[in-house]
């Protein structure tokens, strides 16, 4: 009776198991489901891993955050730093069959620039107008030297859509995008899948070796690990760090990590409202130094991380090229945390730890509490979800904060927002004339050997102030299909499809 | 009856009214700003003021309200402020998925509890009674999530014989989407299977010690006529309005089940929209359902007439 029912059930359900897939197709778990398709409106992170099938940019970064040509074959910079002229590729069209010339950039970058909405406009600011110079050329004048347009241009800012389409569908058309990338969008069904299929006029099609790609968003790390491990999918993002050990003797399975851009940190309010001057770390530099002093931010990244980050002091992580040498990382050393609270004259200072109610953040709270009471702290953690606590540090109503960021290719990117004065990110209300004065020499200087030490300069001020407390840079975990090849670590953490294959 | 169905149906207009202000109110009471986190992480002061403006975030609540109500009495949910997708084709898209999950862990949940409640009535004591109850608080006991996570393991992993995850409509692939709809179903349909059961065997316990139980006994018939037709028929009134409940309750969405298979159901969009502040997506998503819960208990109550002859009365 047994065993015939077990026959039974077997037959069943390898009856109802789904038709092998074919190989041309590749299955990428997300972490999320996307926002909107457009890349001028568009605001999440996972959604710029989508845009990596559909819409090619200006410009890209390489492996080394170097810019490299996309769209775009070559740019020049003019003497005075006020115009980039940049020459077009000129075999590219766009998924509608449109050609892709110096008028399409035009109309995308004032696109990006005028759409009601738009999260482009802030990083495009700087760009006055854009001239047709001539079909293959287009000229972007700028009101000021801006040296990190070029790592704008080679995210969102520089992506191209089809003027047709975009003119077509209005404020709609991120549920029909329309771009010239390697693959060309079928249809999204929210929190379910996304699919593209191959475009054939791909200007680089002989790099392509998939028909269809299929974004899939499954949450829950496990079972998108499971997915991939019983081969419904091959290739997920953000692997779980308690999953990476095991991983390593799965035959069938790679992995790879890469190092973000961004960053974990705990940005403390030290201006952004009254509550600054109320409690001692946010009143005394001496005492946020004592804090700092007091975590052992290698002992974090083990137990919040799996050791599955780089520890650092800054914006940039310590193997960026622009990391600042003269501001070395401090070891952990609680005597000295605990001289410099009685020089501040404050024995146990207590205050209040804001975190995300995500399981990262709630342990990185409690593990901070426990390191900071050596030296005397008295952390009391304030779980808070999400909208929550934005809403909270947007208002000024917190001590300390745990805050990622998840980073952009220039370290503009990751300190202008966040230390100028002002600014819609700089929750820790940071404030200082001759910062900002930095600051803003940095965003016209090209000459890299230049901007590193005005960076210098910024990190001298800027982290001995310690707004911001910064702790580690997270690897971006990737697990994969064996037999897939060609998957390149770029450290933004956007899967590149040009050149995949399986073999 | 149709002097009952009529005053239902009366009932079922203020009903919807007072249960839209509920959602459109209790959702205003959420902290912090919509257009704060649908601004995404840059927060751009220009993208926060413009989608304050798109929402009608500085309008009084009255008024906010009343552009919502105008909009729905012409079929207009409004679109997501963060897919752009209109709220009525999110409906579209999830709805069958929902409704099939929902009738499919319903069918197992029927199939399992009725018979196991009946079996544990009939043989109180037996060994059958013993089985069905510990079935019952493996059910109970059993969390969906860690049930699922197993099933995806044994099943998927291991043996391979069903996808871990994903959905795919009957339409297109009918054996594709049986396969990935089993698992949760089953995860699902378990948890209520057990508390079908266990109200089975409490009603069938009352029914089966009632006089008219003994009568039919005493008139000679089969052990099997008396269980089925008359003392079940009886019992089953308060299984209707329980599995009505049930359904209503799958319907408006099985979160974690839908997490852990991914299926793109109600529950999952309505989470994921209440955490991104998605406001009009959570609203036309409860009217729906709660349009479903009422037309249930509707459906449920008129289901008591088929059973029981002496309410037609």
């Amino acid at each position: 009776m047994k065993k015939p029912f077990c026959i039974g059930l077997a037959a069943l359900l390898l009856a109802l198991a789904p038709v092998a897939l074919q190989a041309q197709t590749l299955r990428i778990g997300l972490a999320e489901d996307p926002d909107v398709l457009d890349p001028t409106l568009a605001r999440s992170f996972v959604g710029r891993l989508v845009f990596a099938a559909m819409c090619d940019k200006l410009l890209d970064i390489d492996e080394k955050l170097a810019i490299v040509p996309q769209l775009a074959s070559s740019y020049e910079w003019s003497a005075d730093g006020k115009t980039l002229t940049m020459k077009l590729r000129t075999d590219v069209s766009f998924h509608d069959g449109e050609k892709m010339d110096a008028a399409a950039v035009k109309f995308n970058l004032e696109r990006h620039k005028n759409m009601a909405g738009s999260n482009r406009s802030g990083e495009l600011r700087p760009v006055a107008s854009v001239d047709v110079v001539d079909g293959a050329t287009v000229r972007l004048n700028l009101t000021a030297p801006f040296a990190p347009l070029l790592s704008v241009l080679a995210d969102r800012a520089g992506m191209m859509v089809s003027p047709k389409a975009a003119q077509a569908g209005g404020a709609n058309f991120g549920t029909k995008p329309v771009c010239s990338g390697p693959f060309r969008f079928v249809e999204r069904v929210a929190q379910d899948r996304m699919v593209f299929e191959r475009f054939a006029n791909y200007w680089n099609k002989s790099a392509i070796h998939f028909d269809k790609i299929i974004y899939q968003p499954i949450p829950d790390a496990t079972v998108r690990l499971a997915n991939l491990k019983s081969g419904q999918l091959d290739f997920v993002e953000r692997v779980a760090p308690s999953d990476m050990e095991a991983l390593k003797k799965e035959s069938r399975i790679k992995t790879a990590r890469i190092t973000e851009i961004g960053y974990q940190g705990i940005t403390i309010n030290v201006g952004k409202s009254e509550q600054a001057q109320k409690n001692p770390l946010g009143r005394d530099a001496r005492v946020r130094e004592a804090f700092e002093l007091s975590l052992d931010r290698q002992g974090l990244a083990q137990v919040v991380m799996d050791n599955e980050a780089l520890v650092g002091n800054q914006w940039v992580a310590p193997n960026n090229s622009y990391y600042a040498k003269n501001m070395p990382m401090p070891k952990r050393n609680v005597e000295r945390a605990r001289a410099l609270l009685k020089e501040a004259g404050v024995s146990n200072p207590s205050f209040t730890l804001m975190t995300p109610t995500t399981s990262d953040a709630q342990r990185l709270a409690l593990v901070v509490q426990a390191m900071s009471r050596d030296a005397g702290f008295d952390v009391k953690i304030q779980s808070t979800e999400f909208a929550t606590s934005l809403n909270l540090a947007d208002k000024g109503e917190f001590d300390a904060y745990v805050l990622a960021w998840s980073g952009r290719a220039d370290p503009d990117g990751n300190l202008y927002s966040f230390h100028a004065c002002k600014q819609p990110l700089n929750y820790a209300g940071y404030c200082s004339a001759e910062t900002d004065e930095l600051i803003n020499k940095s965003r016209a200087v090209r000459d890299p050997v230049e901007r590193k030490k005005l960076f210098e300069q910024i990190a001298a001020r800027v982290i001995k102030e310690r707004p911001v407390v910064y702790l580690y840079h997270r690897n971006w975990l990737w697990a994969y299909n064996a037999k897939l090849a060609g998957v390149r670590n770029i450290p933004d953490g956007l899967l590149r499809l040009t050149g995949l294959k399986m073999n | 009856m149709f002097e009952f169905l009529v005053k239902r149906l009366f009932t079922i207009v203020p009903t919807l009214v007072f249960v839209s202000m509920l959602i459109f109110g209790l959702q205003q009471l959420l902290p912090g700003d919509p257009a704060m986190i649908l601004a995404g992480e840059e927060r751009d002061p220009q993208v926060v003021a413009y989608l304050r403006a798109k929402l009608h975030l500085d309008e009084p609540l009255p008024v906010r309200y009343a552009i919502w109500v105008a909009g729905v009495l012409q079929g207009d949910l409004g679109e997501s402020v963060r897919t752009q997708l209109p709220v009525r084709d999110l409906i579209a898209q999830k709805l069958p998925v929902t409704l099939e999950l929902a009738a499919l862990a319903m069918l197992i949940a029927l199939a399992i509890g009725i018979p196991a409640g009946v079996v544990s009535a009939v043989g109180r004591g037996s060994a059958w009674d013993y089985g069905a109850n510990l079935l019952a608080l493996w059910g109970l006991s059993t969390p969906n999530f860690w049930l699922g996570i197993l099933m995806i393991l044994l099943f998927s992993v291991h043996l391979g014989w069903l996808p871990a995850s994903g959905y795919e409509s009957p339409l297109v692939d009918l054996q594709a989407n049986l396969a990935a709809m089993l698992m949760p179903a089953f995860v699902l349909g378990n948890a209520i299977a057990a508390v079908l059961m266990r109200h089975t065997r409490s009603a069938m316990l009352q029914v089966l010690g009632a006089d008219y139980v003994r009568t039919a006994r005493a008139k000679g018939l089969r052990e099997r006529v008396v269980v089925l037709k008359h003392a079940l028929r009886n019992a089953l009134t308060p299984i209707i309005t329980l599995g009505a409940l049930e359904l209503g309750t799958l319907l408006s969405g099985a979160v974690l089940t839908e997490q852990v298979f991914t299926i793109p159901g109600f529950g999952k969009l309505i989470v994921d929209s209440v955490f991104n502040r998605d406001y009009a997506v959570v609203q036309g998503v409860v009217l729906v359902t709660a349009s479903a819960y009422i037309t249930l208990n509707l459906l449920a109550d008129l289901a008591y007439f088929m059973v029981n002859p002496r309410l037609r009365a």
